[in-house]
């Protein structure tokens, strides 16, 4: 595939099949002593958390909390919101800082795609929504292009329901294939994370199953990181869970341990529904 | 903050706590049957079975209710499942009861074998390691409920004793035999219910600590 030359430290040189499946699985991303501003309020407070390749994390913790303010720090997202700043810490994908001068954050968020609460294709078909990217990226080859529509619709559990329909436009699907057309459209730029910013929030159970579904599925090739109301949907989905409380990462372990005894009387109050 | 199911999770475990009262009493009443020949007493234990019963099936169906429309998790999630297994082990402590009881109203119609010493013993120390159990529950003592499963081998041993003492007996005086036998019998009963208080005090130290520690020796010693 001609991506542009993404810089090279962005490259992915590991092959999902050789991602270690059990046991201890590799740190991706790196964030050391994080404090974030929006303006004058300090929205995060020396965070500290070490995300896994090729897991799924869930950020989970009541509004407010900072879950959402983080996971846009992770493709700097918040870049665009004037006055946001980190001020102290850092935040490393495979060893390199991405805050630092010589990263190009376009780059940045082609290898870090995101899929967000309420789905937003494009006015466009569903064909033009997938190639979207690639696209602007220069890919001009019509078989290539196809054969991306193709791999991504079924990485997103979406082709078989489209396959006929590729030319209509993204906006007649329902909101359950919106948010998987979302997906296909992240993951046709083959990025090396994916962040979920409450994705099922405004799908109905069937719909969400088939997202999580999708999650299980794309964690082999993807690090998926989720934020989620749902207490249900982080013990389903995830691997590891991070509960934030107030700006502060209050506790991160196993997603079993969390749900099943968290060393944090806070945590276990917010996942038992007491607070929050 | 308050939610407005909390209050089945305390009938739930009030409930627990009565099943662990009832079961205590039924092992002392059972004892002084024998002990006492009181056959009035031994039928009382025999009906008030029901009790323990009807407690196990109502904690059953409290448990699934709440595990079905409440998704507990952590320790919420694990008062269920342990509340179910206590129950049911309680449950047996009722039937041991039962069966001591059934033995306490035949020994009564005969001469006693031997003056009762190491059955009453053995009794007191499962009723003892019962009762802690349940205050473990109550209390989330995990260190208390270790000490409850090393005793279980002093009731162990001395059943072993009260088996090789009613042996001989019968052995030298084929007579004895039918209440040697039962002696045998009641004294395994006692064993199985510090069996049960065993198991209860192992299923406290998962409530408290997520930590299960059945058939693993190097976590329950001291």
């Amino acid at each position: 595939m001609e991506t542009p030359a993404a810089p090279a430290t962005f490259k992915v040189n590991v092959p999902a099949s050789s991602a270690p499946r059990n046991g201890v699985a590799d740190t991706l991303i790196d964030i050391h002593n994080l404090d974030f501003f929006y303006g004058a309020k300090q929205a995060l407070f020396d965070v500290n958390l070490k995300l896994d390749d090729k897991r799924v994390t869930a950020f989970i913790g009541p509004s407010g909390c900072g879950k959402s303010t983080l996971l846009r720090c992770l493709n700097r997202m918040n870049d665009l919101i004037d006055g946001t700043s980190v001020k102290r810490g850092s935040i490393k994908i495979r060893n390199v800082d991405i805050y630092g001068k010589n990263v190009d954050a376009i780059e940045l968020r082609k290898r870090v795609g995101m899929v967000f609460q309420k789905s937003n294709p494009f006015p466009k078909s569903i064909y033009e929504n997938i190639t979207y990217g690639l696209r602007i990226q220069g890919q001009t080859n019509k078989a290539r292009l196809d054969e991306v529509v193709e791999k991504s619709l079924r990485g997103a559990a979406l082709w078989d329901e489209v396959k006929d329909r590729l030319h209509e436009s993204g906006l007649g699907l329902s909101g359950g294939q919106q948010q998987r057309l979302c997906i296909a459209r992240t993951i046709a730029v083959e990025p090396e994370v994916i962040l979920m910013d409450e994705p099922c929030s405004a799908l109905d159970p069937i719909a969400t199953a088939k997202v999580e579904e999708l999650i299980h599925e794309l964690k082999k090739q993807f690090t998926i990181i989720i934020v989620t109301h749902s207490m249900q949907q982080a013990a389903r989905c995830s691997d590891k869970t991070a509960f934030f409380y107030m700006g502060k990462l209050i506790e991160y372990a196993d997603t079993r341990t969390i749900f099943m005894n968290p060393s944090n009387p806070q945590t276990e109050a917010y996942v038992s529904g007491r607070f929050g | 903050m308050k939610r407005f199911f909390d209050a089945e999770l305390e009938t739930f475990r009030s409930h627990l706590m009565i099943m662990g009262e009832t079961a205590i009493r039924q092992v002392r009443d059972a004892l002084k049957a024998l002990v006492e020949g009181d056959v009035a007493l031994a039928d009382r234990v025999i009906a008030a079975d029901d009790e323990l019963d009807n407690l196990e099936m109502e904690i059953d169906d409290e448990a699934i209710r709440y595990m079905n429309l409440r998704a507990p998790v952590a320790t919420e999630l694990r008062l269920v499942i342990v509340g179910m297994k206590a129950s049911h082990d309680l449950e047996r402590v009722g039937d041991e009861c039962t069966t001591i009881a059934k033995r306490a109203v035949r020994l009564a119609a005969e001469p006693p074998l031997k003056p009762y010493v190491d059955i009453p013993r053995m009794a007191a120390i499962a009723i003892e390691m019962l009762r802690d159990a349940m205050d473990c529950f109550l209390h989330g003592d995990t260190e208390k409920a270790l000490a409850i499963v090393r005793r279980d081998s002093e009731v162990d041993a001395i059943n072993k004793q009260l088996y090789r003492e009613l042996t001989s007996f019968m052995i030298e005086n084929p007579a004895t035999t039918t209440r040697a036998l039962e002696l045998m019998f009641i004294s395994k009963s006692i064993e199985r219910i510090a069996d049960h208080a065993c198991n209860i005090a192992e299923e406290m130290v998962f409530l408290a600590k997520a930590q299960d520690i059945r058939h693993r020796e190097e976590l329950k010693k001291g």
